[in-house]
């Protein structure tokens, strides 16, 4: 029996999609690991003092920094030669896609030996679900509630991993827990390129997302397909592999199983909507060819 | 060895000859030139370093987290926009008890905009559990960037420092310094050997959050160990005397001050502007002295006790203006003496602001002021000095 | 007065003195019968709470949450969960 390099006795939510990513990344990582976090679910859930999950050396400092801190621990290994050691930063997508991106633009543009790794469950969970810039259309947040003007998130989700790849990184990979296979060998492979790498990793959240308890692994997997989430692979910038979809399954497989979409299947004008959504899993499907 | 050089070269050279592993830095008016000659020692195999430009003072002192929990001596520097941009990385590099030394360039604070130099920055941030150690002339600069660093480091003390010394004022002038012989350096400051740092051999955690049953402990501990920097400050700056023979007093100097019934109290670079005033004021047989504040955080209440409790008027002089109430020195320095039985008036003066220029003349004024209180009594507590008629 | 215990640094894996066990309401029930030892369960557990004993797996009950998760994730149905009697 091998030891997980993420303890239990977290305080993550029952059936949280989070720990399970975090345990495969580090699986694939290794124990010659050092990872960096932002304050958020991860952190609060992980390090309550005076105890910690982590089984690896492990730091926090802010909630927009972790890419500038994994920046500085990578030069600081440099300098004593310690450069076999792999250095990850673990954040959600509020730190990533939105308050943390210029530090992370910076991580990118110097070209440090760091895979930034960002576990997406598209909203602020830790503050109470608030609206991100990873958060999906139409996705009903504490921020974006619905109501007789609204029908949730005005705005798509952003492309974190498209703005990753625009920076040059040698390595970016989308990727989901539901896929742990898939998942490891792109930790692994991120970790062999020379220069910084951005993994980003969807992990449902039961809290947030409002979905049957036991369903995590489910809606992980219905995202990938439903297109509506294409599971990629840049090397380079050039994009070198896709999860490819047997059979894709409709938009509203996903959407109704969950309360942030529940709406959509109700208010008026939902349905316009749920088409609109199918629309950008079909232009998915056929921008990055995921059908066999 | 002693040249004219510009006073950011000569910090950039003490900074080399203490050997940082690490050096992180973003660009901001007047530190800049400090950051290029670091740069330039890197080019040419003169400081053996990492350096990295970063994208911002956010960054800067963030990268220096990472560096300096993996085990890393390290150094930036900042001022004015940059360090208003750092605040919420201040808290948490002294909370997490790194020993980061940081060179703050004094300068104003926007709007408007002015890189033109006053305190206002430093001052700004004189809760954020750095210690602050203030210079007068590039040379004393040069000196605390050692001296701070072995303080800084002491396992007893873990608190970040910053070297505040005024923008342009000082890192602009050219004049005669001393260097730091960087072997003597090596002598006085020994290398960083941190007790726990990121090693995948004994992976720790550094960063936990606490709850309301551990915070106030982490608090308690952090205040004291920056009641234990009084001593320390004081015993480094003896040591310091004695290997390089250059002293500072502690955490204050005085000069001119036996016999003084007016006394002055300020800090930085003016020091110099009101030694000159006092030294042609004496020659008039005006008793005033003046007692220069180096360490702001610790507060050197007592010291400043000991020192002004013969005075029959105390005047400080500061380059802040804390909004809404007067200016931070003002309110700190009659702090130190309401629980003591010195009952002596005390004025404060706002003046240099945004890089207006101080000269002997109204040092001369504020002087003046001051007596005046010895006949009047206090007519105004606070005044921002050297305000256009027309504007009053 | 006992130490001070508070330290900059946290040791590894001490989260494994909190009993996350209390939280549960229901229980997985696992039919070894039934199990083929894809494993999946111990992969997708969130609380890395499964493990592989004497060839069966078996939840670790004093961290197991009763999330379900490996409940729904197994191919043969050989994991149901029950409520827990306390």
């Amino acid at each position: 029996m091998q030891e997980s390099l993420f303890a239990p006795g977290h305080r993550a939510c029952a059936g949280c999609g989070m720990p399970t990513a975090i345990k495969l990344v580090l699986d694939a990582a290794g124990p010659n690991t050092i990872v960096a976090s932002p304050t958020g679910c991860l952190e609060v859930t992980s390090t309550p003092f005076p105890e910690s999950s982590w089984r690896v050396p492990w730091v926090h400092s802010l909630f927009e920094n972790p890419a500038a801190v994994a920046s500085g621990v990578e030069v600081a290994l440099k300098r004593f030669g310690k450069t076999d050691t792999n250095v990850l930063v673990i954040g959600g997508d509020g730190s990533t896609f939105d308050i943390g991106i210029g530090a992370i633009s910076g991580m990118f543009d110097r070209g440090h030996r760091i895979t930034y790794v960002c576990y997406d469950n598209e909203a602020y969970m830790n503050t109470g679900v608030q609206r991100s810039g990873s958060t999906p259309f139409c996705a009903k947040t504490t921020t974006t509630p619905t109501g007789k003007l609204s029908l949730g998130n005005p705005r798509p989700k952003k492309d974190m991993a498209a703005i990753a790849v625009a920076h040059g990184v040698p390595y970016v990979a989308t990727a989901s827990i539901a896929y742990p296979v898939d998942l490891r060998r792109k930790v692994k492979r991120s970790l062999e390129a020379d220069g910084p790498a951005y993994i980003q990793i969807n992990a449902p959240c039961i809290t947030g997302w409002s979905f049957e308890a036991g369903d995590t692994i489910e809606q992980a997997r219905l995202v990938v397909e439903t297109c509506l989430l294409p599971l990629c692979e840049y090397v380079d910038g050039v994009l070198t592999d896709v999860k490819k979809i047997r059979r894709k399954k409709p938009v509203e497989e996903y959407l109704k199983t969950q309360g942030r979409f529940k709406h959509l299947f109700r208010a008026e004008g939902g349905a316009e909507v749920v088409a609109q959504l199918q629309a950008m899993a079909d232009a998915n499907a056929e921008k990055y060819g995921l059908i066999d | 060895m002693r040249r004219v050089v510009e006073g950011s070269y000569a910090i950039a050279d003490a900074v080399r000859c203490c050997s940082p592993d690490v050096v992180s830095v973003y660009p901001i008016t007047p530190q800049t030139h400090i950051v290029e000659h670091l740069s330039e020692f890197v080019a040419d195999g003169k400081l053996d370093c990492e350096y990295i430009n970063v994208e911002s003072e956010f960054s800067s002192l963030s990268s220096l987290i990472g560096a300096s929990v993996a085990g890393a001596r390290t150094y930036t520097s900042t001022t004015s926009q940059g360090l208003a941009l750092m605040f919420e990385v201040l808290y948490n590099v002294s909370g997490m008890r790194l020993p980061i030394v940081m060179t703050t360039v004094n300068r104003s604070l926007s709007a408007p905009l002015s890189i033109w130099n006053d305190q206002q920055d430093s001052l700004g941030v004189r809760d954020s559990g750095w210690i602050q150690i203030y210079a007068e002339n590039v040379q004393e600069a040069i000196d605390l960037t050692p001296m701070l660093y072995k303080i800084s480091e002491d396992p007893q003390i873990l608190t970040p420092s910053m070297v505040c010394m005024d923008g342009f004022i000082l890192t602009h002038v050219y004049e005669p310094v001393d260097f730091l012989d960087e072997e003597m350096v090596r002598e006085f400051l020994p290398p960083y050997r941190p007790e726990h740092i990121l090693d995948p051999e004994n992976p720790k955690t550094f960063g936990a959050f606490a709850d309301p049953s551990w915070f106030t402990e982490f608090k308690y501990l952090q205040y004291q160990a920056m009641e234990r920097s009084r001593e320390k400050i004081a015993e480094v700056t003896r040591e310091f005397e004695e290997v390089f023979g250059r002293g500072y007093g502690g955490l204050i100097d005085t000069y001119a001050m036996d016999d003084a019934e007016i006394a002055l109290v300020t800090m930085g670079s003016i020091v110099g502007t009101v030694k000159e005033a006092i030294d042609d004021l004496r020659s008039e047989g005006v008793k005033v002295g003046l007692v220069k504040i180096r360490s702001y955080r610790p507060f050197p209440g007592d010291e400043l006790k000991r020192a002004l409790k013969d005075a029959s008027v105390i005047a400080s002089i500061e380059k802040d203006i804390s909004m809404g109430y007067e200016g931070a020195l003002l309110t700190d320095l009659k702090g130190a003496f309401y629980n003591s039985s010195i009952r002596t008036p005390i004025i404060g003066f706002a003046v240099g602001l945004g890089g207006r220029d101080i000269g002997i003349k109204h040092v001369r004024a504020m002087v003046e002021r001051a007596s005046r209180v010895l006949d009047a009594g206090i007519e105004s507590e606070f005044e921002i000095f050297d305000v256009k008629p027309e504007c009053l | 007065m006992s130490k001070c215990e508070v330290k900059m640094v946290v040791e590894p894996g001490s989260t494994e003195i909190t009993k996350t066990g209390a939280w549960r309401t229901f229980v997985p029930v696992f039919d070894h019968d039934k199990c083929i030892k894809c494993s999946l369960c111990e992969i997708y557990c969130p609380e890395s709470c499964i493990h592989q004993i004497e060839g069966n797996f078996v939840p670790d009950l004093d961290f197991c949450k009763g999330c379900s998760v490996c409940a729904h994730e197994c191919p043969r149905g050989a994991i149901t969960m029950v409520l827990e009697e306390k």
